[in-house]
């Protein structure tokens, strides 16, 4: 699923793409299995007896349970304290079955008995509350369920991730007993996560098929903090982790979306995240938002066309500001949809230069006239033909961002501007120069009545002449053959 | 008599400097006379290989929309390069243009050529052309004798002034372009924008007219083919000279003149060379007449 080989950048894929695989554990120590009568239920699940079980690894194995009472980890110690300390005393009594109460004296005997008592009534509770309890049987990350579901849970992972110090149950909660149910409800993250969950709902994803917060955010059992170069969320991960999805051509096709991964990951903010690991460059979640995506067809979204120079002004607030001086911005706040935003002549995602010869049809795709009176100037002709020569494109004298009607006395088409603008290429620019017309148009008599008649005049003689010769060879060509052909037929004064 | 053969054709002692006897035959028997001076073939060959240039070069920035000419353009060094080349040879040809028209003053004011403006051996139009033409069109449809043409026939002096016109005309446009700061001091505005359309469809029109038109008048025709190479080696046989000048062939004839004009057969290396020449100049020519015109109806 996610982004092709093609297109990943190559140190991504150890943070992202490789799991965590901490050293597996060692296989637990085999305890002989204990004699202790069964007194109570949780004592005897304590001291090893295997419980009725429908997990087909429990079937082969019955030692997993003396894993409680092996130094497995620090982790597995501290929280489970009340439980082990319980175990302990068991023990005790048990290896003291030969006469504790000689061994000890009669006085330390009663202590350890009560203090045995309480602290087993204390660990009670909890016992299917901590992780230890449930990590026996589910830290075998390779467990799985009847119908072949994994339920294994990798204990260091979960340990160390932001969801490490809860319970099991907190999230599981419809777990509360042992023996609990085969299916056990689904885990709702909005119980705590409420306000994600709720922008989630009305947003792009929210009928997604996988689950909402984990295809983006990983195994809950996994997160990590987002601060966490590791995580899936980290900044500088974020295009990856969505590219699992929006860099699949087979679902962008599925889901008449643009294929956009690989688009940002070779435009100047994905080289600025994947290359330099700039935290500021902008990645998907700092145009598109994170929980509460809208299509940028619904007005609250930031990619909405009259919010984008918000949205980029964000980060770009020197070209925002000229940008909204300009016609184009000023157009667009009094509601003009026509008018062009940042993405119109950038485009989204894949951030065009605006050097590339490109701007002058993005600039045409709205200016039609403007751009087909440029494409017979020389300036174009020029542009065309591309690389290693500066040449006036739009921008040039019209400037970019704050671009002004040529009635605005600053704009650098106003004629009193005319020999300065001009003057950036043609050294000696002078009044007389300046008069030439980029956007002549000798085709219409109205606007350019001198040239239309100068370019008639010159089409005139060439299909004149043209039409004359062509006629004349080709009479001249058949009579020839037509000759050659007779032997000399008509070949009259020769 | 001598005179008068130079007058023709300038100076007549190049052509004669080819080792051997001044009236050799060919192989075949044929006789050779003169027509070209080296002056005049070196003039085309620099004429034509700057026209080539100027074509290939300004088609590309004409037509700088199409793939080809962006292709040819990145391929010999960007538009850097194809402005660079379109003017080299634009000043190359108005030297040669310049040094045309210096010839000309001088064999007009100070040798005092008469046949130079006026009569037979001249370029300038007459009323014998248009009768030529008309003879010619009856000719063509088969009501009349095919007419005897004199030393340059109309549709050579249409190229001669086609040329002439057509390299003052794109030649000023283009130095107008060229110098566009300094001529808009005393031109009008529209000029600025005028000189662009007229060098461009002046230059069409040279382009389709000299790679269809003259291509095939003076190098290609059933008569001619596969190549007239008399520019290039500066002389024709006696059948060529019957068949093409007739008129002046007799002339000459009935004058005792003819032997005059008698020459050596160029050697094989010089007409090898000239095939090789001419075709090349026409393949060159050919690719960029079809480019241009299916440029030209596309736009």
């Amino acid at each position: 699923m996610y982004p092709s080989g093609k297109y990943r950048r190559d140190w991504v894929k150890p943070l992202l793409f490789s799991r965590l695989k901490p050293a597996r554990l060692s296989q637990p120590e085999k305890h002989p299995a204990s004699t202790i009568p069964p007194i109570l239920l949780p004592a005897n699940y304590l001291m090893g007896q295997t419980p009725p079980s429908q997990h087909r690894h429990l079937q082969d194995t019955n030692n997993c349970w003396h894993e409680l009472f092996c130094l497995r980890s620090i982790f597995d110690r501290l929280s489970n304290i009340p439980i082990q300390v319980a175990g302990f005393l068991l023990r005790c009594d048990e290896q003291g079955s030969r006469d504790p109460a000689t061994a000890m004296g009669p006085s330390l005997w009663a202590w350890h008995t009560a203090a045995c008592a309480v602290l087993f009534l204390l660990a009670v509770p909890s016992v299917l509350h901590a992780q230890t309890d449930c990590l026996s049987c589910h830290g075998d990350v390779t467990m799985q369920d009847a119908s072949g579901n994994n339920v294994g849970v990798d204990a260091p992972t979960f340990h160390s991730s932001v969801h490490g110090s809860l319970e099991c149950s907190a999230c599981h909660t419809s777990i509360t007993a042992y023996p609990h149910p085969d299916h056990p409800q689904a885990v709702k993250c909005a119980s705590c996560h409420a306000d994600e969950a709720a922008a989630v709902v009305g947003s792009v994803h929210e009928n997604a098929s996988d689950h909402p917060c984990t295809s983006c955010h990983g195994s809950a059992h996994a997160i990590l903090p987002k601060d966490n170069p590791r995580s899936a969320v980290y900044p500088l991960n974020i295009p990856a982790t969505c590219g699992k999805c929006h860099g699949d051509a087979a679902m962008a096709k599925k889901n008449h979306l643009a294929n956009v991964y690989p688009t940002y990951m070779d435009s100047i903010h994905g080289y600025a995240v994947s290359k330099e690991g700039l935290l500021v460059a902008a990645n998907c979640e700092s145009c598109h938002g994170s929980h509460h995506i809208l299509s940028h067809t619904s007005p609250q979204s930031p990619t909405y066309k009259t919010n984008i120079p918000d949205t980029c002004g964000k980060c770009h607030a020197g070209i925002q500001a000229k940008y909204m001086a300009g016609i184009h911005g000023k157009a667009l706040a009094s509601g003009n949809l026509k008018a062009p935003a940042c993405t119109n002549c950038h485009t989204a995602h894949a951030i065009a230069q605006p050097s590339m010869a490109l701007s002058t049809p993005m600039c045409g795709s709205c200016h039609k006239a403007q751009l087909s009176t440029y494409r017979d100037t020389f300036h174009s002709q020029v542009s065309d033909l591309g690389s290693y020569v500066e040449v006036a494109r739009c921008s040039d004298c019209h400037g970019e961002h704050d671009i002004l009607p040529a009635s605005d006395p600053r704009s650098p088409v106003n004629p009193a501007n005319l020999v300065k603008t001009c003057g950036r290429c043609h050294q000696n620019a002078n009044a007389g120069f300046v008069k030439y017309e980029p956007h002549a148009n000798p085709h219409n008599r109205r606007s350019s009545p001198v040239l239309y008649y100068i370019r008639l005049f010159m089409v005139l003689l060439i299909s004149g002449v043209m039409t004359f010769f062509l006629l004349h060879t080709l009479l001249w060509l058949i009579r020839s053959l037509v000759e050659k052909t007779n032997g000399g037929f008509a070949k009259g004064g020769k | 008599m001598a005179d008068q053969t130079k007058t023709v054709t300038g100076s007549s002692a190049s052509h004669q400097a080819v080792a051997g006897e001044p009236y050799v035959q060919g192989s075949g028997g044929e006789r050779y006379f003169f027509r070209f001076t080296l002056m005049q073939r070196y003039m085309h060959a620099i004429m034509f290989t700057t026209f080539l240039g100027l074509a290939a070069t300004g088609l590309t920035i004409r037509f700088s929309t199409n793939a080809w000419a962006q292709h040819f353009a990145f391929a010999i060094g960007g538009f850097g390069a194809i402005l660079f080349i379109h003017k080299l040879c634009a000043v190359t040809l108005t030297l040669e243009f310049l040094y045309h028209v210096k010839d000309i003053a001088v064999r007009i004011l100070f040798r005092k050529e008469k046949g130079l403006l006026w009569g037979p051996s001249s370029m300038v139009p007459n009323l014998q052309d248009l009768k030529d033409i008309i003879g010619n069109f009856r000719w063509f449809f088969g009501l009349g004798p095919k007419p005897e043409i004199g030393r340059y026939a109309y549709w050579e002096k249409f190229d001669y002034w086609a040329v002439f016109w057509g390299m003052i005309i794109i030649g000023f446009s283009g130095y107008v372009m060229w110098f566009g700061p300094f001529f808009g001091r005393f031109l009008p505005g529209w000029a600025l924008n005028a000189v662009q359309i007229v060098h461009g469809e002046e230059a069409l029109l040279a382009i389709t007219f000299i790679f269809s038109i003259h291509f095939v008048n003076s190098h290609l025709r059933p008569d001619n083919f596969p190549m007239d190479t008399t520019i290039f080696t500066g002389v024709m046989t006696e059948d060529e000279f019957k068949e093409r000048h007739g008129h002046e062939y007799n002339k000459l004839a009935t004058e005792g003149k003819l032997d005059e004009k008698l020459t050596t057969r160029p050697p094989t290396w010089l007409v090898n060379f000239s095939r090789l020449v001419g075709f090349t100049a026409v393949f060159i020519g050919l690719v960029l007449l079809v480019l241009t015109v299916s440029a030209y109806f596309r736009e």
